[in-house]
């Protein structure tokens, strides 16, 4: 089984998710970002944008990973859910509700305070 | 109504479930679903693959292509496991035995045009389900 | 079906009659209506089409299928029919005058099979002829429908995409006016639409404008409830702007509960929540 490789920006998770996903990878994917945010972090970023289906087992498993993190490291974001995913989960009923949600990576990272302002202001 | 093909796939194992998405994805393509139309079929066939898995104790998935333009998909799940005591209670929100948000049966229900399930206590369970892409004709399940 | 039969089926008898009076029955065929309104060009092209039909219709008599729409020789004439159709409806020949013509061709053929059969096989023979040009209609009607369900599928969706316009408002704002009723395939085609433009436009901020929906019930609640929960999903704000103090009115009084969705009265507040979001900020000239 391969893991999904999980880096450390700073104080930041950052687990992107590229390949096919099992079930016993996303609950290796918990594991593993559980222990890591244990050891020390101040928040969690979960890259979707490669992850073409969310079932409601995935959805459990990114809902527990952000509630742990909560405890743990601060907020968890995930970035990048594509249109159909988003249709997909509201059709089905899950709205993910607790879950923090930024359009990309780089958005993600300013939600978290980190990097530039979330929208470029003009005045 | 002839069906044009008939694909039939073990799920027995959790790489089993990836298998199933795969191989619906493919058919929903093949029969011209849009991409939001494949999600959902794919995302149906996810969670009743795991419930064929977690709950029936393993089982098999077939998917048919339906009619001669219609394009219409229909999977079924069939597992010989304990069966459903309540099936009411089993299509509602909220009902979880094991791992999910309590959505399998009901969420796989809602992103599919038609559904059946077929089950009592010691008789296994049978879960049909099929969708057409938006415009196309239906025929019945 | 008769004590004197011959013990032939109907259909074997008509079957015979269809093969024997070919050529009289394509002629009387050709002048009626049916044939006669769409080969213009000349009689030859309607007596062959005529010739196509008897023969089809013999070859289904043949094989004892006379009441069976589905027998694969009727797939042959299925095409030419449907082009029939369609040019009777483009003169302006409503359904079911077509389908009148169509049981006119009955006469001439219950004619013929009278003449031609022998006591003992007329009346099974009338039957199954009856039986067969009732497959006939069925055919017909089964194709009328069709193709009605084909425009009225084109003409909905095309209506759908463009009554779906996404609007850039500022950078990474995007809005959609609604105008109309909201139902559940217009709401897919608008969430699909507005969830592209998001991200095409790496908005973070979509404005779901219904001050065009005339009615908000609990259904259309539910729907605009949908599409906020999936541009909040996707990592942007939503906001529905919009709605007019009755319309407020009735969502209190339907006890519809919006959640913590952003909502504001005109498109303008709502612009000015996301330029405020944006740290911007529209001040007018001294």
């Amino acid at each position: 089984m391969d893991r999904i490789p999980i880096l450390r920006l700073g104080r930041v998770l950052l687990a992107s998710i590229q390949q096919e996903l099992t079930d016993d990878i996303a609950l290796a994917l918990q594991q593993d970002l559980t222990e890591m945010a244990a050891a020390g972090a101040d928040g969690v970023i979960i890259d979707i944008s490669g992850v073409d289906v969310v079932d409601s087992f995935l959805a459990r498993v990114l809902s527990e990973i952000a509630a742990a993190a909560r405890m743990l490291a601060g907020e968890t974001v995930v970035a990048g859910m594509r249109p159909s995913v988003a249709i997909t989960l509201v059709e089905m009923g899950l709205s993910l509700r607790g879950l923090r949600t930024a359009r990309s990576l780089s958005d993600a990272l300013s939600a978290l305070g980190l990097g530039e302002a979330r929208i470029q202001g003009r005045s | 109504m002839s069906p044009e093909a008939v694909t039939r796939l073990p799920v027995t194992s959790d790489v089993q479930i990836s298998g199933a998405r795969h191989a619906v994805r493919e058919a929903a393509i093949a029969a011209g679903f849009s991409l939001v139309e494949q999600t959902k079929l794919v995302t149906a066939a996810s969670e009743l693959a795991r419930n064929t898995l977690v709950h029936g104790g393993g089982g098999h998935m077939e998917i048919t292509t339906l009619g001669r333009d219609q394009r219409g998909i229909r999977l079924t799940f069939t597992d010989s496991g304990p069966g459903i005591p309540d099936v009411a209670a089993a299509l509602s929100d909220g009902y979880t035995t094991g791992q999910g948000l309590g959505l399998g049966l009901g969420g796989a229900r809602r992103l599919v045009n038609e559904f059946a399930i077929d089950t009592g206590p010691g008789r296994g369970t049978t879960v049909t389900v099929a969708s057409w892409p938006r415009g196309a004709r239906r025929v019945t399940l | 079906m008769t004590a004197v039969g011959s013990g032939r089926s109907g259909a074997a008898v008509v079957a015979e009659v269809l093969d024997a009076r070919r050529e009289q029955l394509a002629q009387q065929w050709a002048d009626l209506p049916l044939f006669r309104t769409v080969y213009t060009s000349g009689r030859d092209a309607a007596v062959t089409a005529a010739h196509r039909l008897v023969d089809t219709l013999a070859d289904v008599a043949h094989g004892e299928r006379v009441e069976d729409t589905t027998v694969p020789a009727l797939d042959r004439i299925r095409p030419h029919l449907a082009q029939t159709i369609n040019a009777r409806t483009r003169a302006g020949c409503s359904s079911p005058q077509f389908t009148a013509e169509v049981a006119e061709l009955k006469t001439p053929l219950m004619a013929i099979v009278a003449q031609e059969l022998t006591d003992e096989d007329r009346y099974s023979g009338l039957l199954a002829a009856a039986a067969l040009m009732g497959t006939l209609r069925l055919v017909v009607m089964e194709i009328l429908l069709n193709q009605g369900d084909d425009i009225i599928d084109r003409q909905r969706q095309q209506l759908l995409e463009v009554s779906t316009p996404i609007i850039k408002l500022w950078d990474r704002v995007i809005a959609v006016p609604l105008i109309g009723t909201l139902d559940s395939a217009r709401t897919q085609v608008v969430m699909e639409t507005l969830l592209d433009a998001i991200v095409d436009q790496h908005a973070a901020v979509a404005i779901l404008d219904i001050t065009g929906v005339p009615l908000v019930d609990t259904v259309v609640a539910q729907y605009l409830m949908k599409t906020a929960m999936a541009v909040r999903l996707m990592g942007a704000e939503c906001v529905i702007s919009g709605i007019r103090p009755q319309i407020a009115q009735t969502i209190v009084q339907l006890g519809i509960d919006l959640g913590d969705i952003k909502t504001r009265a005109t498109l303008a507040d709502a612009l000015a929540w996301a330029l405020e979001q944006a740290g911007a900020r529209i001040a007018s000239k001294e």
